[in-house]
């Protein structure tokens, strides 16, 4: 269904973001912008504030948004310090009103540490609430080096991915995180006490096995939709990815060890290698440890050695993947999408190509380059706004 | 544009309240007004009873409780349970603990939880104590009711281990305390569930 000649029955978004406001965001120092519950084209000059857009929708996420930017970033340079991000976001045909953004402290100049959330009117204790409200994964230029660069680009990638249906993998996440750092420190204090390690490598090996587990469930769903993309459309120029994980819990998970074993193997394997970690100066076993690979699937080659066109046709293809596998596990609902600068790597064909995708799959994908013309396909059928120094103008 | 709007006595007020939590500048200058506004039967009486408690706090020598008594009220009612401990972290665990009403028992205020990020060990912890009121015969059941939080659950193992010589039967809060859930911020009727299921350690 990807033959630019086929009417597509665009499907309509389960997910859509209504209205979006922004308080001094970036080069926005007020901005309120109504979009339609279908794409969203933004175009507009360098520097005029498309990714920045993408950026605050973003922050509807848990997390850092598209650019992991520090939260003092976002803040508007002629603001006082404060900034915010208002949406009603519909979901299933209700609305649910979102707040984020942080209040400085112009007293003491204090820099806020954490994003204030609300969810319908309701403070929250961190961003990761979010996640069980909307969900929304991204391409952006910066993620153009992931299958070159450093493995812990890619897992962060994955686990991006995994929250859109598993929110709860963040906060196993979080505590395997807290728990490794709390025993390097242990280490690094030279502490030989067994019963003070015990209790944090327990809760290593309880989330991280659950964390390798949530991981291999997601590589297994995305191989098998990548496996029906590539049935239904064998010429589709984003080639099917092979997805595989790689490092020690998932491997004897898929060896059909049962997860308790796994646990209890990588709880006393911690404890065994105590003083070899010490001496790295790290936990050197666990799933912080795993890659994600991805193969180009029709030419069988490593993603790394792609092309950079077939690398980012690798990666539009996984997304669209992602967006069907949690479409299907959310009742239909697709994520949204944040497509930066998504026209500038794709010739005409490959376009008209993602543009049927995305209307098929029915998200709410937010996209953006500099020329209006580039999303031709799209006219009629998405919400196309003029973005200029910190305007938005509806067109 | 100075900051500052009254002399300075009034500024010092302001400037202390503001270091309450929940407490932010704006407010803090919202409630120094309120005081100042009612001298006589509001800001006197707040100085007396702060005066007051500053001179007796003190903490429980059994159970590690501040109060202005020691030992502390709690450990000194005879109608309590005293089979049973209660192990909580922080006192205002136990004040939410007693706000529910979920303990007819005693305490036993650690006063925080094992860090190592934090420099805190168990020789800074009221561990010794604990062990010792276990061996007590009396006591029966000790209850670790710890935040659900990574330290929160390092601490109970590690207090697991070194209360298993005594010989009393061990329990946790079970049910309803949410994964990262610290239990001053629970209501209390999750607080009361997560008591009535304890479960054997
Ligand atoms: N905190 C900030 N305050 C004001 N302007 C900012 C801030 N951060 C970035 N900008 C400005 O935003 C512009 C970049 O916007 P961006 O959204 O990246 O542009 P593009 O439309 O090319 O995607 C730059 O001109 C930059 O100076
Ligand atoms: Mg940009
Ligand atoms: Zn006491």
């Amino acid at each position: 269904m990807t033959d630019n000649d086929h009417a597509v029955l665009p499907l309509t978004p389960k997910i859509w973001v209504k209205r979006l406001t922004l308080t001094n965001v970036r080069n926005y120092a007020s901005l309120t912008l109504e979009a339609p519950a279908a794409p969203v084209v933004l175009f507009g000059s360098n520097g005029a504030g498309k990714t920045n857009l993408l950026e605050a929708v973003s922050m509807l996420a848990p997390g850092q948004g598209i650019r992991r930017a520090a939260l003092a970033d976002l803040a508007r340079h002629a603001g006082g310090g404060d900034w915010a991000v208002a949406a009603s976001v519909m979901r299933d045909g209700e609305p649910i009103d979102i707040g984020t953004g942080i209040r400085g402290d112009q007293v003491t100049g204090q820099r806020a540490t954490s994003r204030i959330v609300r969810i319908d009117g309701e403070g929250q204790s961190g961003t990761g609430a979010l996640a069980d409200v909307v969900e929304i994964a991204w391409l952006t230029p910066a993620l153009d080096s992931l299958l070159t660069g450093p493995a812990a680009e890619r897992r962060r990638f994955l686990d991006r991915l995994i929250l859109c249906f598993d929110p709860s993998h963040r906060t196993r996440a979080n505590r395997f995180e807290r728990a490794m750092r709390q025993r390097n420190r242990l280490l690094d204090d030279g502490v030989r006490d067994d019963a003070q390690f015990r209790g944090l490598e327990e809760q290593l090996a309880e989330s991280g096995v659950a964390m390798a587990a949530a991981r291999l469930d997601a590589v297994a769903a995305l191989n098998v939709v990548a496996e029906r993309r590539r049935s239904r459309a064998p010429d589709s120029p984003f080639p099917w990815a092979e997805a595989a994980l790689e490092g020690t819990l998932e491997a004897q998970l898929l060896s059909e060890v049962a997860a308790v074993d796994v646990e209890d193997q990588y709880a006393l394997d911690l404890a065994r290698t105590r003083e070899r970690d010490r001496a790295a100066g790290r936990t050197l076993t666990g799933p912080h440890r795993s890659d994600f690979l991805l193969k180009h699937g029709p030419k069988s080659m490593p993603g790394r050695l792609c092309s950079t066109g077939e690398q980012k046709a690798l990666l539009v293809g996984l997304v669209l993947a992602h967006a069907e596998l949690s479409a299907a596990r959310k009742q239909g609902a697709a994520p949204i999408l944040l497509l930066d600068e998504i026209a500038a790597h794709l010739d005409e064909y490959r376009r008209g190509a993602l543009f049927d995708e995305l209307l098929l799959l029915g998200t709410q994908a937010w996209m953006t380059g500099t020329d209006r013309s580039a999303f031709a396909g799209l006219e009629g059928r998405a919400g196309f706004f003029r973005v200029d120094d910190g305007f938005v103008t509806p067109f | 544009m100075s900051d500052k709007i009254a002399g300075p006595e009034i500024e010092r007020l302001i400037s202390l309240l503001g270091r309450m939590p929940g407490l932010g500048r704006r407010s803090a200058r919202k409630a120094a007004l309120a005081l100042l506004k009612r001298r006589d039967d509001l800001l006197m009486p707040l100085a007396d009873a702060m005066r007051d408690a500053a001179e007796k706090l003190t903490e429980c020598v059994q159970c590690g409780n501040i109060d202005t008594i020691s030992p502390c009220t709690l450990c000194a009612d005879p109608r309590r349970d005293q089979t049973m401990i209660v192990v909580v972290e922080e006192v205002g665990d136990l004040w939410a603990l007693e706000r529910a009403g979920a303990v007819r028992g005693l305490y036993h205020v650690l006063g925080g939880h094992l860090s190592p990020l934090d420099g805190i060990g168990p020789d800074r912890l009221n561990i010794a104590k604990l062990v010792k009121r276990a061996h007590q015969p009396e006591v029966t059941e000790i209850l670790l009711a710890l935040n659900v939080t990574v330290e929160g659950q390092s601490t109970a193992h590690y207090l697991t281990d070194a209360l298993e010589a005594s010989g009393v039967m061990l329990s946790r809060l079970a049910q309803g305390v949410p994964v990262g859930g610290e239990l001053d911020y629970l209501d209390e009727g999750t607080l009361l569930a997560a008591f009535k299921s304890r479960s054997k350690v």
